[in-house]
């Protein structure tokens, strides 16, 4: 049997595979140019802090544990943001696959899917964002794109089970 | 195809996931331990290059552990994609051929970066043209490359589908058996729990557990410098505790999510797994119980030690053998589903 595509879940679908393609493509690049030279900075700055403890120039040895942290910091972030859009790429699909048992209008299911499409993509760019400015703006946007896909989901959720009552 | 190889491929990584957790990961923690402690011994005794010699054997011990991690992710990674494609063909303006190309080229793409990057501790930079990148690395790149590719061409095909006014035959999505119920509202039970759980730990715990691993590094050197070996030892214990901590909270968060994914998945595969209902239940229950122990255990960890590690171990097991269950019941499927599907 064939339906027509409601328009939540063509924005669901196409907004997935767009953000797995860009999930893929960040972290093909981040494997070829960026990867390699973090962990090189993050282990050499640790070994080297201890060495120079050893050598007892104990200012040096803090300024390379504080290199350390913050290319770690940075690090952590970045391979977060890789995997992060990934997973959310899926969920999008695969709510996208099934958005039409939400039981809601469709024009609710499209504000929905607006928002998870639209949290999915700014909650890693917030958290990507910190390792360049660790400030306020970057962590509200992440924390705001954070709250867009939980509200969503929930809200997806007693959708679900309000389209199973009435089927 | 795709089913199948989505569904070995999650199985694979889960297997590999479990063998690595009670082979690997406590005893290559050990050892780290162990170098840290010499290295600190070594600040004490005024010898840097001891510290160094301590270091390179902490970052070959690392990179050993973090491929293992890697090739673990992405091979599961894969195979919820996989599935994810089998499930859109209905949606994607391609033909058979295309489509049989693309699912190939996915699923090598798909094997050969989890073997690549697996291999990239053991291979090195043996023979390598490039100055820090080795073969498997290059390797790896490829096989994440032919992933795009294939993702691109499935792309092309939604877009030309969306463009010819989208309609679906979504029989697969139709079905609304109680192992299906089960598996979907489960999942989505997950995730939100999974959801929950990141959005507290990046509330609560991160900042705070980036700040102590730097306070306890400083700690480290200094009491060592100062041949306070008893304090700069108990900052080693400390770091490894706070690498503990970090370890099985971000563990919980990803495979609680990861299992809902799964989940969801399998609640929409349900038609191709040809089982009779009570059997297609009891895999659907087995599933989310070992996804609902896994995570929980592995938080208890730190409290309850190794038995909770034993037991987190056991729901990973739980969720291999339903998943194998449902792999027999796709073995065993005709193709009776596909022949209706009308040609794009």
């Amino acid at each position: 049997m064939s339906t027509s595509m409601t328009a939540s879940r063509k924005l669901l679908l196409a907004g997935g595979l767009v953000l797995v393609l860009w999930a893929m493509s960040f972290g093909l690049w981040y494997a070829l140019f960026l990867e390699h030279r973090m962990l090189e900075r993050m282990g050499g700055a640790l070994a080297t802090g201890f060495a120079q403890a050893a050598d007892r120039k104990m200012e040096d040895a803090h300024a390379s544990l504080a290199t350390y942290s913050r290319t770690q910091f940075d690090y952590v972030r970045q391979v977060d943001v890789h995997s992060h859009w990934g997973g959310l790429a899926i969920l999008l699909m695969l709510l996208g696959l099934a958005f039409d048992r939400v039981g809601f209008s469709e024009r609710a299911r499209t504000a929905l899917a607006a928002l998870l499409v639209a949290g999915s993509f700014l909650f890693p760019l917030g958290v990507l964002l910190q390792t360049v400015d660790p400030g306020a703006g970057p962590k509200a946007l992440g924390a705001a794109g954070a709250a867009m896909v939980i509200l969503a989901l929930s809200v997806v959720t007693v959708g679900f089970a309000r389209g199973e009552r009435t089927s | 195809m795709l089913v199948m190889g989505g569904i070995a491929l999650i199985a694979a990584g889960m297997l590999l996931g479990d063998l690595f957790a009670v082979f690997v990961l406590h005893q290559n923690a050990g050892r780290i331990g162990e170098h840290l402690m010499a290295a600190t011994d070594a600040v004490t005794a005024q010898n840097p290059q001891a510290a160094l010699q301590n270091f390179a054997a902490i970052g070959r011990r690392l990179e050993s552990r973090g491929t293992k991690v890697d090739a673990h992710a992405h091979v599961i990674a894969f195979g919820y994609l996989a599935l994810l494609l089998a499930l859109l063909q209905p949606c994607l303006a391609l033909s058979e051929a295309a489509r049989r190309r693309l699912a190939q080229l996915f699923l090598a793409g798909a094997v050969l970066l989890p073997v690549s990057v697996f291999l990239i501790h053991y291979v090195g930079l043996e023979y390598s043209p490039l100055e820090s990148i080795g073969w498997a690395s290059i390797a790896a790149d490829f096989g994440g490359l032919l992933v795009i590719v294939a993702c691109a061409g499935y792309g092309v095909g939604l877009v030309r589908h969306l463009g010819r006014g989208g309609s679906a035959d979504d029989s697969l999505l139709r079905d609304r058996s109680r192992s299906a119920r089960l598996l979907l509202a489960g999942g989505t039970l997950l995730i939100l729990a999974g959801f929950l759980h990141g959005a507290y730990y990046a509330a609560v715990d991160l900042a705070e557990h980036e700040a102590r691993e730097s306070r306890i590094l400083s700690t480290m050197v200094e009491r060592a410098a100062q041949k306070d070996a008893a304090a700069a030892h108990q900052a080693v214990a400390d770091y490894g505790m706070l690498q503990g901590e970090k370890a099985v909270a971000i563990a919980a968060h990803s495979h609680i999510i990861e299992f809902g994914l799964l989940a969801i998945l399998m609640a929409f595969l349900q038609p191709y797994v040809m089982l009779s209902e009570p059997w297609k239940q009891r895999w659907a229950a087995l599933l989310l119980s070992g996804s609902v122990v896994l995570p929980v255990f592995v938080l208890a960890e730190l409290r309850l030690g190794l038995v909770a590690g034993g037991i987190a171990d056991f729901g990973g097991l739980m969720v291999i053998v339903a998943l194998l269950g449902m792999l027999v019941g796709v073995v065993r499927y005709t193709g009776g589903l596909d022949a209706g599907r009308p040609a794009p």
